[in-house]
């Protein structure tokens, strides 16, 4: 490996690097505002200036790549010159608002003026005054603020692939702005908060909500989509005030959707926080014990048969797993996840999850998009696949019409027909697929949702398994699952088989169910004839409005719970805050049940509840690592093929899970949505 | 005085007609097909024995900046881009380079595209020179109609087309890196260096990137001879050189002169003398108003080369020399110039976007004697902060005319601080100044 | 340079004229077919002389999706770049040089004729509505100074009675001939042209 000499410290670094990098590795901190390592290079601000051996001028350390034998120093008078007048410069116009700024406390200008800056202005002309930019519902702007870094730029047409950021005007002038003020149409807006290192850009429902050292930080797992972001959830007594990305290179790098930043406010609204049974058609307040007689008696008056479960898309694996025991003791057999019946297998985990991997979709070289709307279904995931096809320009084909990716995509057609010919080796992109190392097949829900949701599923991994794209070094088979609880529910089985007990859709549909127990489920595409229904969860959302009995639970900040995402990973969850008023824990909730009905207990204490369910994750040996998926014997089947058009279901994105239908900031992100796709639509 | 017979821009003043038929009478086009049969390297190396350097104002060695362009062409093409943004105040000798004689411009692309192994060649004109560039386009007109260029121009094998690119307003896009982002329609904003242009330039490609006098003169370099060219001026400073002699003279001009001309003769020959006498002379602006002024003392024996001029901490820039009289006052000449700085400065890195405007609040605060003696010393620093730490040289730009002043006049600005404190004798307190800091002695 | 405000009163729609449209196609031509983003400067450009020497928003959508260029970008190179006019200007749009060389020799007092003549400030339409004038930085003729470019054209070596006659040509709309005012060849020295201690052109 090259050497470079930093402080006249012989360090080693890797080709490539840049002289900032190979600092870093000599454990020098150097200062910086406009590098950050997910960017490209602006080099603009000048704040990481360093002095090299032979060279006049201090050199911007962020720009230049490291040389075998450089000479840098960073410790020298020039460089604390430099600096220094760099610094000088980014405050001489930058207001001294610090007592009113929401960035005070986690600000990098106010980091580093600590260091580099002078103890008084010397700046005695007017300051620059700029006016405040409109950039939607999320972003609070104070541009007097603005140090020109260009982060927010660099973001929006880099990561995010929208370029509706940028500067106008030039010289002291300079303003940063969005295209005559509208809102960003990305999903990953939020983002730029976070990399403005300066107060330009703020959360606006964060907006003077608390200084960031009052704030109790609690590390945990997102659960607004399959992706399982890492978080850190701040909160202050009881309240989620924010939520913030964690740094995780496997799975979301250091970005979260605007859905996971921002639905928090909804875990503040409509919240169930008291037990209620339906009385003369209303629901009326009422205490754990008649509730619990309540529906332990109706249990006892029904037919197994005639009881249905179903868990919701937010639910923990702890939560399903004692659903199930539950459920299993009492004979009950109709129990379900899924909100549409659409196709799954899970006779092998490879069957449901993401094998590929987000960090694998980096070494892929084709990507085919089967009835998946990445960006909506897993925004993190498809910012990764922007971030694969502007590395290596890959050539990324679907079927059916997903609408803007912030990529370029080629549809290949719209029917199972297109689907049968790749199969068959007769599409025109089976040369391309073919002659590619690492593809990435990627099947949404929307594709198994059809008549010929089998023969896609098992007709693609029967394909690529012969194609030999499924191997110990590389599976290029995927299936993008859209609910965190998703993969879990699919470990424990907790589905109507087929061949089971009759379709569970068309059992519900037609009344067939005496009983429903639903566990946070508010997807359900259903209407209520006189079926008894208990609704256990957080939000009076669409269920807890026609349930008979309202059992309020906590919400994923506020109890422990495992995780398993698309790439059955797992992970864990941690209580951020107390449950809201009498909410108990869901496992908590079905031993009350279970000893009211046969007097004894699901589990007996917390630790029993983990050691069950752990012992139930598949392929799993280790919490945050990959499961291993064996590929020496790939069981095989086949679907009958129907000739049909593949849809896309559209997701109401904003509106997807009742925390979000409860965040005002998600119903204020909507409407500004649909306000731009009609601006778009008229002209 | 340049002799009749060695300069090289005869039609400077179009005394003779810029048209392709009076351009060939003057020995353009003569021969250039056994100039480019005489290979590359023989090209390249004649221009760098010529020790010819660029016009354009950093004085790089022209034949050394050619060699920097890779040898074969790989998968990307090779650029040849022509610098004709003049925008550097005082500077008018590319203008009348394009509307004169265009044809030696044109012929200087053929070569020196062929040196590089560039098969096109741009010329960015800045916006303003529409007139100049309709000029030029009909020149280059008539040069394919003759198959000077185009398809194996002057038969010679080699293919180039040129084209006119027009900037539209922006002093920045003459520094090379922004030039190139403005072809490409971005910003002109200047890139970060390492990588060079002439390695990753035009749309990532090898470009070499010269100013229109540089590739101008080559054709005439090449015909009458590396040793012709060196045995005007003195080493390492050759040839021949368009001034623009500008500012209180009496008959402002451009003229062709010998390099290391002195500055005295410059004036009194070609300018018609200082207005009022050399007597009255108070300073000089020597390259372009990038360069630091030199008071009268050391113009008397100034000699007008890149290191004479290093010598006396200016620089020869682009030879635009303006003349600054007794008449005029010196600070708010120098506030006016810094004015230009801010109004051009692209905004890009932050010393040269937020110091070109303070310097010049504090210039004007200063020309009006309203700043302290702390504010000179201000300036003082704020322009060393500024120099050395920007992307570009547009830092050193603003920077060092306000360090040329400050050097040479403090006397005068001094004067003017304290022979009026305006700030203390009106009580009316014009910037925001610490109010209780008045009542203080250096307030 | 500070920034540039676009006009109020917007035009919904702006399309290239058929021959503009041709032309279009001439100027990208001279890029590679990959690289039509370069074409944004003189397409902007051509806009500009299109809609009566300015540049509507509905002429910055109409270009960026000719280049398939976002709008940002092109609206923020039209913001960079001074020359491209973002708000109606005079028919004879006039530009008065006032940079060092051009003060040196009394650009200055152009200036104050114009507001005397034209308008009292920058950018706003004579009485007439036929001109407008704003104050620029160097135009590249400095041993011309002072000089002003009106529209295309360069109008040099002016004093106060030069600059008057040349502004009421455009007030009447009847230019007068652009070029050098003291009958000068060009940018060669002037013979017999030496001037007594505090005598400039303007």
């Amino acid at each position: 490996m090259p050497k470079i000499f930093i402080n006249n410290n012989e360090i080693e670094f890797k080709e490539g690097m840049t002289v900032l990098q190979a600092c870093e590795l000599a454990g020098l901190e150097i200062p910086r505002f406009c590098y950050h390592e997910r960017l490209s290079i602006a080099g603009n601000c000048r704040m990481c200036l360093v002095e090299v051996e032979k060279s006049a001028k201090p050199i911007a350390s962020c720009a230049m790549p490291a040389a075998e034998g450089m000479k840098i120093k960073t410790n020298t008078k020039m460089v604390e010159k430099a600096r220094k007048g760099v610094m000088e410069f980014l405050l001489v116009n930058h207001p001294l608002d610090c007592p009113v700024c929401d960035q005070g406390g986690e600000c990098d200008l106010q980091d580093q003026s600590l260091y580099y800056g002078f103890d008084g202005s010397r700046f005695k002309e007017n300051k620059r005054l700029v006016k405040d930019k409109y950039m939607g519902p999320l972003i609070k702007t104070q541009m007097t603020r603005c140090i020109h870094c260009t982060r927010c730029i660099r973001f929006a047409t880099e990561v995010a692939g929208v370029s509706e950021l940028g500067a106008v005007g030039r010289g002291e002038d300079m303003e940063i702005t969005t295209y005559l003020e509208k809102s960003m149409t990305s999903e990953l807006s939020g983002n730029v908060i976070d990399l403005c290192p300066v107060g330009a850009l703020t959360s606006k429902p964060y907006a003077f909500e608390a200084r960031p050292w009052e704030l109790k930080k609690t590390e945990s797992i997102d659960v607004m989509d399959a992706v399982g972001s890492n978080i850190r959830v701040d909160s202050y007594g009881w309240e989620v005030k924010r939520i913030l990305p964690r740094l995780n290179n496997s799975i979301n790098e250091e970005w979260i959707s605007d859905k996971t930043r921002y639905a928090c406010d909804g875990l503040l609204k409509q919240r169930l926080d008291k037990v209620y049974i339906r009385k003369e058609n209303q629901l009326v307040e009422a205490n754990w014990e008649e509730a619990i007689d309540l529906i332990s008696s109706k249990i006892n008056s029904t037919n197994p048969d005639k009881i249905a479960a179903h868990v919701g898309g937010l639910s923990s694996f702890e939560t399903i797993n004692s659903f199930k025991k539950l459920l299993d003791e009492i004979n009950v057999r109709n129990y379900e996840f899924r909100e549409k019946d659409f196709y799954v297998n899970p006779d092998q985990k490879m069957n449901y999850i993401f094998n590929s991997s987000i960090q694998g979709i980096e070494k892929s070289d084709f990507i085919l998009l089967v009835g998946a709307n990445p960006r909506h279904e897993a925004t993190i995931l498809n910012a990764r696949i922007r971030k694969t096809y502007l590395k290596n320009k890959l050539p990324i084909f679907s079927i059916g019409n997903p609408g803007d990716l912030t990529y370029p995509y080629k549809i290949v057609g719209n029917k199972t027909d297109d689907i049968q010919q790749i199969l068959n080796g007769k599409s025109e992109i089976n040369s391309l697929l073919k002659k590619s190392k690492n593809p990435l097949i990627i099947i949404g829900e929307s594709a198994l949702e059809l008549k010929s949701g089998k023969f896609i599923l098992e007709g693609f991994k029967e394909f690529l398994h012969k194609n030999n794209f499924i191997n110990e070094n590389w599976n290029s088979f995927n299936v993008l699952t859209q609910n965190a609880s998703t993969v879990g529910a699919l470990d424990l089985n907790f589905f109507n088989k087929p061949n089971g007990t009759g379709n569970f859709f068309d059992k519900l549909n037609n009344h067939n169910f005496d009983l429903l127990y639903l566990v946070g489920s508010d997807e359900l595409n259903f209407q209520k004839n006189n079926e008894f229904i208990i609704y256990q969860g957080t939000h009076g959302d669409r269920m807890a409005q026609i349930a008979d009995v309202v059992l309020p639970s906590p919400a994923y900040t506020e109890q422990n719970g495992f995780f398993i995402n698309l790439e059955g990973r797992l992970q864990k969850a941690y209580k951020a805050t107390n449950p809201v008023g009498n909410a108990k824990e869901d496992w908590k909730i079905f031993n009350l049940i279970l000893s009211k009905l046969k007097n004894k207990n699901l589990y007996t204490n917390y630790k029993d509840l983990i050691d069950d369910s752990l012992s139930k994750v598949r392929e799993t040996k280790n919490i945050e690592l990959l499961p291993e998926i064996q590929t020496k014997k790939i069981n095989l089947t086949s679907g009958n093929f129907h000739s049909e058009e593949v849809f896309i279901r559209a997701i109401d994105y904003y509106f997807s899970n009742p925390v979000a239908r409860a965040s005002k900031t998600m119903s204020d992100c909507r409407l500004e949505k649909n306000r731009s796709t009609e601006s778009r639509k008229t002209g | 005085m340049l002799k009749e017979e060695n300069k090289i821009f005869k039609n400077l003043y179009n005394e003779q007609g810029w048209e392709l038929e009076n351009a060939l009478n003057r020995d353009d086009w003569l021969d250039t097909k056994k100039i480019i049969e005489k290979g590359r390297d023989w090209i390249i190396n004649e221009i760098k024995a010529s020790e010819l350097r660029g016009r354009g104002g950093a004085g790089f060695s022209t034949g050394l900046k050619w060699s920097f362009a890779p040898k074969k062409v790989g998968s990307r093409p090779h650029y040849l881009v022509i610098n004709a943004d003049e925008s550097e105040p005082g500077t008018c000798k590319d203008r009348d380079i394009l509307r004169f004689e265009p044809q030696k411009l044109i012929e200087g692309c053929l070569i020196a595209s062929y040196a590089v192994n560039a098969k096109v060649c741009y010329v960015y004109i800045r916006g303003e020179y529409l007139n100049e560039g309709k000029r030029l386009q009909k020149a280059i007109d008539e040069a394919y109609s003759k198959n000077l260029i185009g398809k194996n121009a002057c038969n010679s094998g080699w293919d180039l087309d040129i084209y006119i690119h027009y900037g539209a307003g922006a002093y920045i896009c003459g520094e090379e890196t922004a030039l190139l982002e403005s072809l490409e329609g971005n910003r002109g904003q200047p890139r970060l260096k390492p990588p060079f242009p002439a390695l990753v330039g035009l749309y990532g490609c090898p470009t070499i990137v010269n100013n229109v006098e540089t590739i101008a003169v080559v054709p005439t370099i090449l015909r009458r001879g590396a040793k012709w060219f060196a045995s005007m001026g003195r080493p390492k400073n050759t040839g021949t050189k368009i001034f623009c002699i500008s500012g209180n003279v009496n008959t402002p001009c451009n003229v062709e002169e010998e390099m290391g001309i002195p500055l005295k003769e410059l004036i009194e020959k070609h300018g018609g003398g200082v207005i009022g006498g050399w007597k009255n002379l108070q300073a000089v602006i020597p390259g372009g108003s990038s360069m630091p002024m030199v008071p009268k003392d050391i113009c008397e024996t100034l000699k007008m080369d890149f290191d004479s001029l290093v010598e006396v901490k200016s620089g020869l820039g682009t030879a635009g020399v303006v003349v600054i009289n007794k008449d005029e006052d010196i600070i708010k000449c120098m506030a006016r110039i810094a004015r230009f700085y801010k109004h051009e400065s692209c905004g890009q890195c932050t010393p040269c976007r937020e110091g070109a405007g303070w310097m010049w609040r504090i210039l004007e605060r200063t020309a009006k004697g309203e700043a302290t003696h702390k504010d000179i010393n201000l300036l003082s620093d704020v322009t060393k902060q500024i120099e050395g730490h920007t992307i570009c040289a547009f830092g050193e730009g603003s920077a060092w005319p306000v360090q040329g002043l400050l050097r040479h006049f403090r006397k005068e600005i001094d004067n003017r601080c304290f022979s009026e404190p305006i700030v203390k004798k009106k009580r009316k307190i014009p910037y925001l100044i610490d109010q209780h800091k008045l009542e203080s002695k250096d307030a | 340079m500070s920034l540039k405000k676009i006009h109020d009163n917007q035009p919904d729609k702006f399309e290239f004229t058929k021959a503009n449209l041709e032309l279009a196609g001439k100027i990208l031509k001279k890029y590679p077919s990959d690289q039509k983003k370069s074409a944004v400067m003189p397409l902007l450009y051509l806009a500009q002389n299109q809609n009566e020497n300015w540049i509507p928003l509905a002429a910055m959508k109409y270009i960026g999706k000719l280049l398939s260029m976002p709008y940002i970008n092109v609206y923020e190179i039209a913001t960079f770049y001074s020359m491209y006019n973002l708000a109606p200007v005079g028919k004879y749009f006039i530009q008065v040089c006032t940079t060092s060389p051009c003060a040196l020799r009394g650009a200055n007092k152009l200036v104050d004729i114009c507001k005397e003549k034209i308008s009292k400030n920058q950018n706003e339409l004579s009485q007439n509505k036929l001109c407008s004038w704003t104050e620029v930085e160097c135009l590249g003729a400095c041993i011309n100074a002072p000089m002003m470019q009106v529209n295309e054209d360069y109008y040099e070596d002016l004093d106060e009675t030069n600059t008057k006659k040349i502004l009421n040509s455009f007030l009447e709309d009847n230019p007068l001939k652009p070029g050098s005012y003291r009958n000068r060849k060009n940018s060669s020295p002037e013979k017999n042209q030496i001037l007594t201690n505090g005598h400039k052109n303007a």
